[in-house]
């Protein structure tokens, strides 16, 4: 559908390669399933014990992967650049 | 049990209040001179505030969007009322939200910057060609965001209540209050568009990081962790006298394992797919601005972990008979739950600056989100089928209007009708909007799906949804302070008593959202396969690959490429195609 010009040496400005590396592909699913995984996985968690400073186990898993997360996230976001030659 | 006895209005927690709702109001008109672009008079200036918000203006207007006064009300109260499993999913849900839109959030952007859409029905209506399914997207995410729009007075209510404004018998001063601040809301709105809420949430989110933050160290030192949990845990231990079960779930067990788990993530699914989510997104100026955001955003879920929590320390406060949740009517109310607690323990001086933080927290999700309904209404239903050739001028002044109109229908809606009402049509938004899951996220990487069979997998999810809602059928308890006395009784029964209904053929409790879900795709795979079989017209599609990886040039790129044009000037008359020119 692009019209652009063959003899056009200037790739669009918005241009993008499509696809990522393989390896920077399967690296992001695994940071992003992660989290997914550690808190789908209820009956794990779904517990009393261990305690830390008095949260029982069910609470303070689940406010430690809202630290964990972002950085899954952001560990992601900083491989797809690098894969794409950015900044 | 003394809080409820005086019905004074607390002059020190209301003039904070005002305070804070006076410079909200100047920001709110002030805005329309923040960043201005070249005129109002267009939907990417008005609806979508220039489409030029960097990473932390994005993270503030998501985080003030997603983050609603209601959801600050509301899970509390759920954690107050009955537990971990309808209040604590609320952590894992905003948490699990982040890496599923990280996949396909920028897809969107890339698709919607290109093209120039403004809503997920636009791209809908590119993507497949198909009018009805844009339509029924549409009017899904009109129908889910309205009740929202309605529950953010609800969080509004509670706070007025608690301050003590909600107890004269006379209904037009009761909710005075309630009127005039939606009215100064709907000025601004009209005004400055989606630069009043991205600047007002400023205002909103430092309020409520500090509240919070105070909330716990309180908790932290004055009642202690371990004492707060012990407490919730004999109280969800309980047996309640009117369901002789207990009250509720200190911690998920093995019944509600599935419950818990579906909530999160038919939840999470489902977050990115209200209007009013996507237009903060689409509001954004790079592709990289909604990444970035997937990190930073769960800075809300830690403050929402942290304000669930607040909903167990005041079960602790009132087992330790410093405050109770009746209201200004004399009924319990586990709403009251968090505004209680703040008055009960905090001097009103900084009672009154969590209740602006509640207030303010109503007012930026509301205006975004009539916003967002106008728009869909305005491109996919006015433009589409009312008035084909109209402008952008016409568009925006017809968005405008609408978004008048959206915010009256929700004050009625609270005003006229049952609160409950409100609360019953939130559950079923949160079904409904799940159904457009298939069509958006489907089609962000794929044409596979036939556009009729996912409108019929769409109807499905819907009725099957609405239905299965509808039949979860509660008893009301109502609990009232007869001489200071608590007595609770018994006024019949409701529906739409919980998102929870049984699997089909199994007695598992699930999110009725997640199969509705689940009968949505089955439906579009076997009838697109069916469609296919006999060749049914597949509908045009306006879009190209590359649109999904689409970004706005930095101006780094800008630079390099006019370097290069100019080298080779006279030799290249054009390097873009036909999209390419919606660029700013």
């Amino acid at each position: 559908m692009s019209t652009s010009n063959p003899s056009a040496q200037v790739p669009p400005p918005t241009g993008r390669p499509a696809r990522l590396p393989a390896r920077t592909v399967v690296a992001v699913a695994v940071l992003l399933l992660i989290p997914c995984a550690a808190l789908a996985a209820v009956p794990m968690y779904s517990r009393e014990t261990p305690e830390l400073w008095g949260w029982p186990f069910f609470y303070w898993f689940q406010v430690l992967w809202v630290v964990l997360t972002p950085i899954a996230t952001y560990a992601a976001y900083l491989l797809i650049n690098r894969a794409r030659g950015h900044r | 049990m003394s809080a409820a006895a005086d019905t004074g209005i607390n002059g020190v927690e209301l003039t904070v209040v005002l305070f804070f709702f006076v410079i909200v109001t100047f920001g709110g008109f002030l805005a329309a001179r923040w960043r201005r672009g070249e005129s109002m008079h267009s939907l990417d200036e008005w609806g979508l505030g220039g489409r030029g918000f960097g990473t932390v203006v994005t993270w503030f207007l998501l985080g003030g969007d997603l983050y609603t006064a209601y959801t600050f009300v509301a899970v509390p109260a759920a954690m107050f009322a009955t537990g971990a499993v309808s209040g604590f999913f609320a952590v894992p849900y905003t948490i699990v939200a982040y890496p599923i839109v990280f996949v396909f959030l920028p897809r969107l952007w890339s698709v919607a910057h290109r093209r120039g859409y403004v809503t997920p029905a636009d791209f809908i209506r590119g993507r497949y060609g198909s009018r009805g399914l844009a339509l029924a997207v549409a009017l899904t995410g009109i129908l889910a965001t309205m009740p929202y729009i309605a529950l953010q007075l609800v969080g509004i209510q509670a706070v007025l209540d608690t301050m003590g404004l909600g107890g004269s018998g006379n209904t037009f001063v009761r909710d005075l209050p309630l009127i005039i601040a939606f009215a100064v809301l709907a000025a601004y709105t009209y005004s400055s568009g989606l630069r009043a809420p991205a600047l007002i949430a400023f205002v909103k989110d430092t309020l409520i990081y500090v509240v919070i933050v105070v909330a716990i160290i309180y908790v932290a030192t004055k009642i202690g962790f371990g004492p707060m949990f012990d407490g919730a845990k004999t109280q969800m231990a309980k047996t309640n006298p009117t369901t002789n079960a207990p009250t509720g779930t200190f911690i998920a067990g093995d019944t509600t394992y599935w419950a818990y788990a579906t909530l999160a993530f038919g939840s999470a699914l489902a977050l990115f797919m209200y209007p009013h989510a996507i237009t903060a997104v689409l509001s954004s100026r790079r592709r990289s601005v909604i990444r970035r955001n997937t990190a930073i955003l769960p800075a809300y879920s830690l403050m929402l972990a942290m304000l669930a929590l607040l909903g167990f320390a005041a079960i602790y406060e009132v087992a330790a008979g410093k405050m109770d949740v009746f209201g200004q009517d004399g009924k319990a109310n586990a709403q009251l739950a968090v505004p209680h607690f703040f008055q009960a323990v905090f001097p009103s001086w900084f009672a009154g600056v969590a209740f602006a933080a509640i207030a303010i927290g109503a007012l930026v999700p509301a205006a975004i989100m009539s916003i967002a309904a106008a728009n869909l209404f305005t491109r996919n239903v006015y433009r589409e089928f009312l008035k084909r050739d109209a402008t952008p001028k016409h568009e925006a002044q017809v968005s405008k209007i609408v978004s008048l109109i959206v915010k009256f229908g929700a004050l009625l809606f609270v005003l006229g009708l049952d609160r409950q009402n409100a609360l019953n049509m939130q559950l079923l938004g949160g079904v409904w909007i799940l159904q457009t899951f298939v069509s958006i996220v489907a089609g962000l990487y794929t044409r596979w799906f036939h556009r009729w069979a996912l409108l019929a997998g769409w109807a499905a999810g819907m009725i099957y949804g609405t239905v299965a809602a509808y039949r979860q059928e509660v008893p009301v308890v109502v609990t009232k302070l007869v001489n200071g006395e608590a007595a609770t009784s018994v006024t019949g029964t409701r529906h739409f008593g919980s998102p929870l209904g049984n699997f089909p053929f199994t007695d598992t409790k699930v999110y009725i959202a997640a199969t509705a879900l689940l009968i949505n795709v089955l439906v579009a795979i076997v009838v697109t396969l069916v469609l296919r079989a006999v060749k049914a017209p597949a509908g045009a599609d306006e879009t190209e690959p590359t649109d999904y990886h689409a970004d706005a040039p930095s101006t780094t790129v800008v630079a390099a490429v006019e370097r290069e044009l100019a080298a080779t000037e006279g030799e290249v008359t054009s390097t873009s195609g036909p999209g390419r020119d919606a660029q700013p």
